[in-house]
């Protein structure tokens, strides 16, 4: 088989027009390089939005809590709360880490590609979408204050800068941010496209492409069709605030004592342009996970991955009935009560692929031999999650149902665990798998992140996760809404609690859980921050295949991280699908896809640092 | 049995359902029971075959079998239109008809950050509104014009009062932004949409006192944008009715 070694041939420096290595390095068009920074801007995007959450649960549980330097959290800043977060976790870290920052850092070796295919475009786009998150982050320092419409940004409230605070400053401000977010995205997504179809080794066809690269492939797709719409949508909502024309504005709006006469739009139409996009992107978010998770789950149980063309089918399935639900976003908003019977359908619909997914992960893992590297038990956690978030989908797909769940807990509930829980699960999966592709250079070979903490972690974040998100579809379920800043309503005259605070303080008690659980989840990624700075600088080297993966990024040629020129390395060329294993009662064999031997011939390799345990 | 056991026993939770008090709620509560249910149920048992599957080992290499690839994709596909149909029957009959005619008026008009009710008084007809005569502090917060015939009798209540038994007919407004109009204890949500008039018709059963919330975020003042049903008596209902009206003139 292939040399063993990890250590690549010295190289220059790759870009020689730089005046400065350090500035040759920041402002590197190497794809590993633009993936790792866009991965740090996911790090720091998280960070933000996790302190964000953390502040509002503790609001909602303790409203006279002063916060320091700022005092006590009024009811705006507690929507400033919401929005921040909801666009910095939604944006800034579930499409940008798996998409762009492991698409980046591994996509190109995954389909045998030394580059991706547009150096300057991928790096221009990592740029811009570090300005919309600064101009994010600065939006939220504007006189006027942040914008308090949540990441949806329905108008009139949006449209109107006189409707209240947050509508001033701050929501151009966010509309920019997320205008640059969305033409990054699509530049972005362009690459991804053209490097999958243009790059791929001899031999990658598409039935052997791992399923990862399906899930970059679909979100690609999914990105160009949803932003694009996304970005037309913010220009008219722009123009409708400064330019005078009223796409989302009806005629004879009063805001605020300020009427707005001018033309005939409707709010709807935002929904429709908004949800287009909007529901998209959480698949956008998620089916890079899905396609990690069907190979990692296959790597780790040493199988290979049950019914694989179904499996890519499903992605593509997933990605076309992703654009066509948008409206079960809507049953209450207004549409045609036939219409939401039709979008009800659509969604019920996807159920199925989805579905079909959870049953290949079942039957690849069922009775096979596991080992329970960290990697292989956050992809078991993603599936968890995944059966535990999507379950209530069905549930809020019919819109009787969702008459009385809409903006209840019971849907942040159910979107937090598939689409928040099982993302970052998915995150956590690809960087304790990856991470000896993210730290080799070309002086030393990768480190792995040590298995002990990665344990504890999983365990703790797991507990975490379900503490916090299961008691929220008992909140919902009691009628507490999203978007409340106090659970105590106004009082009623003569008596102290009105209907409604009776109805909302009701659930109180486990709201106070809630929040304590959200603080044990939230500190328990100290674990991870602990395990990821000393391995960094004390981790145990890995070798150049550590969990004895199928797919080309762990091809030797492929692991070095400085750049070698094409015409250095040796020709890759894939023979087979992924996930090729086979056992014995003591050992275990694997054939790459490179490898251009079979089974017969192929030494097989000693069980050592995967036993099953 | 079993069936009302479990659901009996699902209403006694600490953090249930709050309680139901429209025609129309007891099908919706059920159907969402049953909805709950299954979910767990399912969870259960996927979480048992991973589970299974992981703790029992053996060297069976995977395989492709017709049956376990469609047959539990197509028992779910069969599990899923059920419930799409059943509940599309429920939808169907709140949602795709309109009140009858004899159904009571009252109008909802969701402001930052208040829900105003208007009944038509004895013509039975609501009285035109213009958006630049809306005077709050003059006491026409919905803009009434004075001149309309129709208005005369019209009055407006920061309460909604409703007579129990009587099937309502409700017309949704807004006039600034997109407001939530949503009680919770008559299984009942819909947005008020400025620039549409949305209809909404349901039957209260329970006299009593419930929450109105505003469930679409409307600006900051939303977590405030209570108000209060009043559920009465039939007679009680038309003593009040009569007071408003008096009231009006
Ligand atoms: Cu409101
Ligand atoms: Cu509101």
């Amino acid at each position: 088989m292939t040399p063993h070694s990890n250590i690549p041939p010295s190289q220059p420096q790759a870009n020689k027009l730089s005046p400065t290595p350090v500035l040759a390095r920041v402002f590197s068009t190497d794809h590993r390089i633009i993936g790792i920074q866009y991965l740090i801007l996911a790090l720091v995007s998280v960070i933000i939005g996790t302190l964000l959450s953390l502040l509002m649960r503790i609001h909602l549980v303790w409203p006279d809590w002063p916060l320091a330097l700022h005092g006590p959290i009024l009811p705006e800043d507690y929507l400033a709360l919401v929005t921040i977060h909801g666009t910095i976790m939604l944006f800034f870290v579930l499409t940008t880490a798996p998409q762009a920052g492991f698409g980046n850092l591994i996509l190109p070796a995954q389909i045998g590609a030394r580059t991706m295919a547009f150096p300057g475009l991928n790096a221009a786009s990592f740029w811009l979408t570090a300005i919309a998150l600064i101009t994010l982050l600065a939006s939220t320092f504007a006189p006027g204050g942040a914008a308090i419409s949540g990441w949806t940004a329905y108008p009139p409230l949006s449209a109107v800068p006189s409707s209240g605070p947050g509508q001033a400053l701050g929501m151009d401000l966010w509309l920019a941010s997320i205008a640059l977010f969305a033409i990054a995205s699509t530049a972005s997504s362009i690459n991804t496209l053209t490097t999958i179809l243009r790059n791929r080794c001899p031999g990658m066809t598409w039935e052997r492409l791992p399923l990862t690269v399906w899930g970059w492939f679909t979100a690609a797709l999914l990105s160009i069709i949803a932003f694009s719409v996304l970005l037309a949508a913010i220009l008219l909502l722009f123009c409708d605030r400064h330019a005078g024309t009223s796409f989302f504005l009806p005629n004879g709006d009063l805001v605020n004592g300020v009427l707005h006469q001018s033309g005939n739009g409707s709010p709807l139409l935002w929904l429709h342009l908004f949800w287009f996009f909007g529901h998209p992107e959480v698949y956008i978010a998620i089916l890079p996970g899905m396609g990690l998770t069907s190979m990692l789950l296959a790597n780790f149980s040493h199988r290979r991955v049950f019914a694989y063309r179904t499996m890519i089918v499903t992605t593509l399935l997933i990605g076309l009935l992703g654009i066509l639900l948008w409206g079960h976003h809507m049953f209450v908003a207004g549409l045609n009560p036939f219409a939401s019977s039709a979008f009800s359908i659509s969604t019920m619909a996807i159920a199925l692929p989805a579905a079909a997914k959870v049953l290949s992960w079942l039957a690849t893992t069922w009775r096979s031999r596991p080992s329970y590297k960290t990697p292989m038990l956050f992809a078991l956690g993603f599936v968890s999650l995944f059966i535990t978030g999507g379950l209530t989908g069905p549930i809020l797909a019919q819109p009787i149902l969702d008459e009385y769940l809409h903006n209840t807990f019971f849907v942040v509930a159910h979107f937090h665990l598939i689409m928040a829980m099982a993302g970052i699960f998915g995150l956590y999966a690809a960087t304790y798998y990856w991470f000896p592709l993210i730290t080799a250079t070309s002086s030393h070979p990768g480190r792995l992140l040590s298995e002990p903490l990665g344990h504890l972690h999983f365990w703790c974040t797991l507990i975490g996760a379900y503490a916090v998100f299961l008691p929220m579809h008992l909140t919902g379920l009691a009628g507490e809404p999203r978007h409340y800043a106090q659970l105590t309503g106004i009082p009623s005259p003569g008596s102290s609690l009105s209907p409604a605070g009776a109805l909302l303080s009701h659930t109180l008690p486990l709201n106070r859980f809630i929040t304590y659980a959200a603080i044990f989840l939230a500190a328990a990624q100290l674990l991870f921050f602990i395990n990821l700075t000393r391995t960094l600088y004390k981790g145990a080297f890995a070798s150049s295949n550590p969990w004895r993966a199928t797919t080309l990024e762990w091809h030797p040629t492929m692991n070095p991280f400085t750049p070698s020129p094409a015409s250095d390395t040796a020709e890759i060329s894939v023979h087979r699908t992924p996930c090729h294993y086979q056992f014995t009662s003591t050992e275990i064999s694997f054939l790459p896809q490179w490898a251009p031997v079979s089974f017969a011939q192929d030494k097989i390799e000693k069980a050592t640092d995967s036993k099953p345990e | 049995m079993i069936w009302s056991r479990l659901t009996s026993a699902a209403t006694l939770l600490p953090w249930s359902l709050p309680a139901d008090a429209s025609a129309h709620g007891p099908a919706l509560d059920h159907h969402l029971l049953l909805n709950l249910w299954i979910a767990l149920a399912l969870l259960a048992l996927a979480h048992l075959i991973l589970l299974t599957g992981l703790l029992a080992r053996r060297h069976s290499a995977p395989n492709h079998l017709w049956r376990i690839e469609y047959l539990p994709l197509a028992a779910l596909a069969l599990l899923f239109s059920t419930l799409t149909v059943k509940a599309e029957r429920l939808w169907a009959a709140t949602r795709y008809t309109g009140a009858s005619p004899t159904a009571l008026q009252v109008e909802v008009t969701g402001v930052q950050f208040a829900w105003y009710f208007r009944y038509p008084g004895p013509d039975a007809t609501f009285g035109l509104t213009h958006p630049n005569l809306v005077a709050p502090g003059e006491g026409n917060p919905l803009g009434i014009d004075p001149n309309d015939p129709h208005s005369a009798d019209d009055h407006v209540s920061s309460q909604l009062v409703l007579p129990a038994n009587r099937e309502v007919d409700l017309r949704l407004n807004a006039q600034d932004v997109i407001h939530g109009f949503s009680i919770p204890e008559m299984r009942l949500k819909q947005n008020a949409v400025p620039g549409q008039t949305i209809h909404l018709h349901f039957t209260p059963t329970t006299p009593g006192t419930y929450a109105i919330l505003c469930t679409q975020l409307c600006g900051l003042g939303h977590y405030r944008m209570n108000a209060t049903l009043r559920i009465l008596p039939p007679d009680q209902f038309a003593n009040w009715l009569a007071t408003q009206q008096k009231a009006a003139k």
